[in-house]
């Protein structure tokens, strides 16, 4: 994947935007009695479009029953092949499907007073904090591309991007980026 | 050159000249103006030619309304063809020209369509006289027409500015920033809505900018209306748009604001967006969109120097403009008397105000009766004298019978129209709200609320500045209310010195010249005139909606905003019926054009899509490799040595895949992985073929059908373990083979325990095909068996590869032995490399989609999408083995049981040959059985697939020809421009038709 596409760093047009390190991700489907038993270190949220986060790792909720659980550990260290066994073992006994998508998506971090401006040049949702809390985290779109939207602070959030539409996102958030602090 | 620049007053910054151009001449205005209002006060009116007359044009308006004026604005790629003159800011340095005429404005040879017999150019004038023959209208009238009647030219050059787009939020949207909008926005913002107010122009304030009578609780208007503005620009909760055109309404609350946010500077910055497009979705919106001045349509009413009395009024107060030094004032409405005070205040001489009504009085009359102005009731004005300029009027009284009698001359070179008010209902309209008819005072206004919408002012039919005011707060502080906001209460402002428009008037005046020999305009634009609403309505066109189509009126760039009623009101009292019985036409967005780059937004070049590229992209393209775009996904096509053409890449290719081995980037085929314990059910559902008994580690080539029966989908699918399915797709096919599933997982399915999961960037996928592939891959592998018996063709196993995971197919598309190697994406690049690395002893090749079309058309492989377009069914491309027929159903299967679907000259798959191997034939071609087809005789098929076949050292090609399995051997025909050629119907599998260079 190109890094051509990635905006400067520093705070252009009230935010900067950056790659997050990479993670271990799973796509989790099953009933809230397979959330329940998980074992996957942080519990999985109930509440529909939800973040649960305990850093290193994450569980979203993104349908009834769907969750994205991502796993960034320290150093670096991402426990695919141990998460995924641990999950398996503990679900043995429960209909359930768990998918590692660690490499089908990666991380951009938006952050700062100007990102939700930023995002809503291609995000059709309302991110006033009032309509889209910190810990909420959606399926939607950023213009042509589909994102996960997680909304980490008042003024941070992550997309969830499948690779090759990353840097399609990248290069839309440069651009708006530059129109934003020329605008200002 | 006279100046009409007063002396003092208007909203123009004095203190600074600025330098513009219209049409190659020099002038100056200053900051605050408008092209209209920097050339009215240059003495010039003259800015266009009318679309079919060539008639020369001033502006009759000083807003969004205007149909004359239009101008081109800016060079090269700036250059923004049909603006109105009257809404563009000047800045110095503009460069503006005027439109549709040759070789000058003031010299222009089309106007001699204004002297060609009256009638000619009449209503329908083009259905009329171009209808034959036929063909010519293509290749000779229309360009014809094209050159000579029309509005501005296109820009040649590219774009160079950028446009950009932003989604929005509010409680309260309130479009105009008149007095209604103002006192709704400080309402529903004091009450702490969130609150969006957009305005089209500069500053906030509306018609308030160009009174120079009224007071808001004791300010001059204007004044408050900057009061109002600074307040609004202190509430954190309000965000204001200038510049903003609010063009149109959608489904839900959801409008579209275009905002200029360059074209009023001289040097933008080329980092800034030209414009924006805002996409608002509000839970209350305030129409505060007010009303526009009609015209009265007599005779030569089109003549520069004629103009509405609010657009008179604008250019004196606002833009220190005097749009004349004599006028004459022609009224039907009180606001033509409250213009006539201003005018004669700014030292313009009243000849006359001429109104319609026989006896006129109130505060109005009294003005200027104290101003000693001199009045005519019961008069019209029946013709305009001066061509590029007015020069005098011809004036008639009404008798008492209605007709009127010639009552002399007055010489003028302004004459200012005031027909009355028309609101400016077009947003509450396209929200579906249906319009009331004011049979009092002859117009439409809002009727029952449309969903969370309040019309106040004079949208809503309030013409007078108080009721604006009123309605304006309790809007507001409704509309907040509305959303749980309303801890502050906003008063009403006081008002003083206003003169309330009372009356008006639509349709032709009447007057006593020849009918046949004048011209009375209605749509300025659309050069319409009186009598071509009238020959419309006696040609037998009834509904409103079929006058408009018939004459033009109403359409082009101002969308009738000045036309409409009077067209309306014409073509009623020629059908002898009352407006509302003739009906409305439709009120369609954009309110004012908007320009195509602002609906691009981003959407172009690079950004215009996303552009996907596989892991191994990188290294294609460092190797020279031709990329073709497949979806969105640029995929290596072929990769040339220096100075190879793509047809020796390709045999070089193709005969080195045969030969020793090849490597194919596969990563952007679909892959789902279907997991749960009712996953082989849902496969049998979903496939046509049987899963059941799939055993894990094996694969099966598998084909989706739709429910009519038809190929959709086909692609290897691996069992990893007796819940968990890998599941390949095309390439374009993955979102649509996803959606089908789960739509019917959720619909038809919902008790089958079994989650889908789209996994195609997971993985980045490494094709090694080639007798030599094993050899390739065998030192990297580890913890898989790779012999022939323990990994047969069509299996699959997990192991490593270079220490990373994988998951390796043995699967081929090529008819060689092949693998598949999977690996997680980000390990897609060092593990190519080491392939890569391994194969150059073996003379391993890179090769792209074309080699891998070749050489699955070499074994009869179809394409779904080439081989098949959606009428195709198993049978017919002869895959009946996929089916499995023991299975109680499968998407598709009862509709194969039609009985179309097995007649047998159903269109089905066959090879054909040419005679001559050196001929390929083109793909789409048809098939006929006779060398000269015969005309009306359908063709049997058409060629789906054609190649070069390096490995036959000949042309083949595949084909749907009609009940081509039992013609084979036949002798068909490709008719093409140079002549038949003969071919020879064979089945579609040219090489290996035993299939035994898999089994190795």
């Amino acid at each position: 994947m190109s890094d051509a596409a990635l905006p400067a760093a520093g705070m252009l047009g009230g935010c900067t935007v950056r790659k997050a390190d990479p993670a271990a991700r799973f796509v989790l489907r099953g009933t809230a009695e397979v959330a329940a038993g998980a074992s996957f270190g942080v519990a999985l949220p109930s509440r529909l479009n939800r973040a649960e986060a305990s850093d290193p790792r994450a569980a979203l909720k993104l349908g009834p029953d769907e969750w994205l659980l991502i796993a960034a550990d320290a150093a670096g260290d991402i426990p695919t092949a141990a998460l995924q066994a641990q999950m398996e073992a503990a679900l043995a006994a429960l209909p359930h499907s768990l998918v590692d998508v660690s490499h089908r998506q990666m991380a951009l971090l938006v952050e700062g007073p100007g990102a939700a401006l930023t995002l809503n040049a291609a995000v059709p949702l309302d991110l006033s904090v009032e309509a889209f809390p910190v810990g909420m985290a959606t399926r939607t779109i950023f213009e042509k591309a589909e994102i996960v939207l997680w909304r980490q602070g008042a003024e941070a959030f992550r997309i969830e991007v499948w690779r090759s539409f990353a840097p399609y996102v990248q290069a839309l958030l440069a651009a708006v980026q530059a129109e934003n602090e020329a605008a200002a | 050159m006279t100046s009409f620049r007063t002396a003092q007053g208007g909203r123009i910054d004095r203190a600074r000249t600025l330098r513009f151009t219209f049409d190659g001449q020099s002038y100056t205005g200053h900051p605050g103006d408008t092209l209209a209002s920097a050339l009215i006060a240059n003495g010039v009116h003259l800015m266009g030619r009318s679309f079919k007359y060539h008639r020369p044009r001033g502006p009759i308006a000083a807003g969004a309304e205007e149909p004359n004026a239009l101008v081109g604005v800016g060079r090269g790629g700036r250059y923004t063809p049909n603006l109105r003159a009257t809404q563009v800011e000047l800045y110095d340095g503009l460069v503006a020209e005027s439109q549709n005429r040759w070789p000058s404005l003031a010299m222009d040879v089309g106007e001699v369509n204004d002297l060609v017999p009256a009638g000619v150019f009449a209503s329908g004038f083009y259905y009329k006289t171009f209808m034959n023959p036929p063909s010519a209208w293509k290749d000779l009238y229309e360009p014809i027409i094209r050159r000579a009647a029309g509005l501005g030219k296109a820009p040649e050059q590219p774009d160079p500015d950028h446009y950009s787009h932003r989604y929005a939020f509010c409680d309260v949207l309130v479009v105009g920033a008149g007095a209604a909008g103002l006192s709704a926005a400080l309402a529903a913002g004091r009450a702490g809505a969130r609150v969006i107010l957009a305005d089209e122009q500069p500053d906030l304030g509306g018609s308030l900018l160009s009174d120079a009578s009224a007071t808001i609780d004791g300010l001059p208007a204007a004044e408050w209306a900057a009061k109002a503005a600074a307040e609004l620009a202190g509430l954190a909760n309000v965000t204001v748009l200038t510049r903003t055109q609010c063009f149109g309404a959608y489904a839900q609350n959801f409008f579209g604001l275009a905002q200029r946010l360059t074209d009023h500077m001289p040097v933008p910055d080329p980092k800034a967006a030209r414009e924006r497009l805002w996409k608002v979705r509000t839970r209350e919106v305030v129409l505060a969109t007010g009303a526009i001045e009609r015209p009265l349509v007599f005779p030569e009413n089109d003549r520069p120097g004629v103009m509405l009395a609010s657009a008179a009024r604008t250019y004196l107060n606002r833009f220190g403009a005097k749009p004349g030094a004599r006028a004459v004032i022609f009224t039907a409405c009180d606001s033509g008397y409250g213009a006539a005070v201003d005018l004669a205040r700014g030292g313009v001489e009243i000849a006359a105000i001429v109104d319609m009504r026989s006896e006129a009085n109130g505060p109005g009359i009294d003005a200027a009766r104290a101003a000693n102005l001199p009045v005519r009731t019961g008069a019209v004005v029946t013709g305009v004298k001066g061509r590029l300029r007015a020069t005098g009027v011809e004036v008639g009284t009404i008798a008492s019978n209605g007709l009127v009698n010639p009552a002399g001359q007055l010489s003028c070179d302004l004459v200012l129209m005031a027909g009355g008010w028309t609101p400016s209902v077009h947003l509450y309209s396209q929200m579906r709200g249906k319009v009331r008819f004011d049979a009092e005072r002859q117009i439409y206004v809002p009727g029952d609320r449309a969903s969370n919408e309040h019309s106040v002012g004079a949208c809503g039919g309030s013409f007078g500045l108080a009721d604006a005011l009123a309605q304006g707060v309790a809007a507001g502080t409704a509309a907040a209310k509305a959303c749980g906001k309303g801890a502050t209460e906003t008063a009403v402002p006081g008002v003083a010195g206003e003169i309330l428009p009372r009356g008006g008037y639509q349709g032709a005046v009447p007057h006593h010249r020849d009918v046949r020999k004048v011209k009375a305009f209605v749509d300025f634009q659309n050069d319409v005139t009186a009598k071509d609403i009238k020959l419309a309505v006696r040609e037998g066109f009834r509904s409103i909606e079929h006058v408009k189509r018939y004459t033009t009126t109403g359409m082009a760039t101002d969308q009738g905003k000045t036309s409409n009623m009077n067209g309306l009101a014409i073509a009623a009292e020629t059908m002898g019926k009352a407006i509302p019985e003739v009906g409305l036409t439709t009120f369609r967005p954009p309110y004012t054009p908007v320009t195509f780059g602002t609906f691009a937004g981003h959407s172009r070049g690079d950004l215009f899509d996303p552009i996907r590229r596989t892991p191994s992209h990188a290294w294609a393209q460092a190797r020279g490799a031709a990329f073709e775009d497949v979806g969105m996904w640029k995929r290596a096509w072929y990769f040339p040595k220096p100075g190879e053409t793509m047809h020796a890449a390709v045999e070089r290719e193709c005969k080195a895949v045969r030969a020793s081995v090849g490597l194919f980037d596969a990563s952007t085929l679909g892959k789902i992985e279907v997991v749960g314990p009712d996953a082989a059910e849902f496969m049998n559902r979903l496939y046509t073929n049987p899963w059941t008994k799939l055993e894990p580690g094996r694969c099966r080539y598998g084909l989706m059908l739709n429910e009519a029966g038809f190929v959709m989908d086909d692609g290897v699918i691996g069992r990893l373990a007796p819940d968990r399915f890998h599941v390949t797709t095309t390439t374009g096919g993955a979102p649509r083979v996803l959606a089908h599933m789960e739509d019917y997982l959720q619909t038809e399915f919902p008790e089958l325990k079994v989650w889908l999961t789209s996994t195609t960037e997971q993985w980045a996928v490494i094709a090694v095909q080639g007798p030599k592939a094993r050899e390739v891959i065998a030192p990297l592998v580890e913890g898989i068996d790779l012999s022939p018996a323990a990994m047969p063709h069509m299996s699959v196993r997990l192991g490593t590869i270079c220490g990373v995971p994988t998951r390796l197919f043995r699967v081929s598309f090529t008819g060689e032995l092949g693998f598949e190697i999977n690996v997680p994406a980000e390990h897609g690049p060092a593990v190519w490399e080491a392939v890569w690395k391994a194969g150059e002893a073996h003379g391993m090749v890179p090769y792209g989609t074309e080699t891998m079309h070749v050489l699955r058309a070499e074994k009869g492989y179809i394409i779904v999408g080439q081989e098949t377009d959606g009428t195709v069914t198993p049978n017919d491309l002869g895959l009946d083995w996929a089916i499995g027929k023991a299975k109680p159903d499968f998407v598709g299967k009862r509709s194969l049981a039609r009985p179309d679907m097995a007649k047998p000259d159903r269109k089905q798959l066959v090879g054909l040959m040419t005679s001559d191997a050196g001929v390929v034939l083109e793909e789409g071609a048809q098939i006929t059985a006779e060398a000269a087809p015969v005309q009306g005789r359908p063709a049997l098929g058409h060629v789906t697939s054609a190649y070069a076949s390096p490995t036959l050292g000949r042309s083949i090609a595949m084909a749907l020809v009609s009940g081509g399995r039992a013609r084979i051997g036949e002798t068909l025909y490709v008719p093409m421009p140079s002549g038949a050629i003969a071919v020879t119907v064979t089945e579609p599998i040219f090489f290996d038709k035993a299939g035994s260079r898999l089994d190795v």
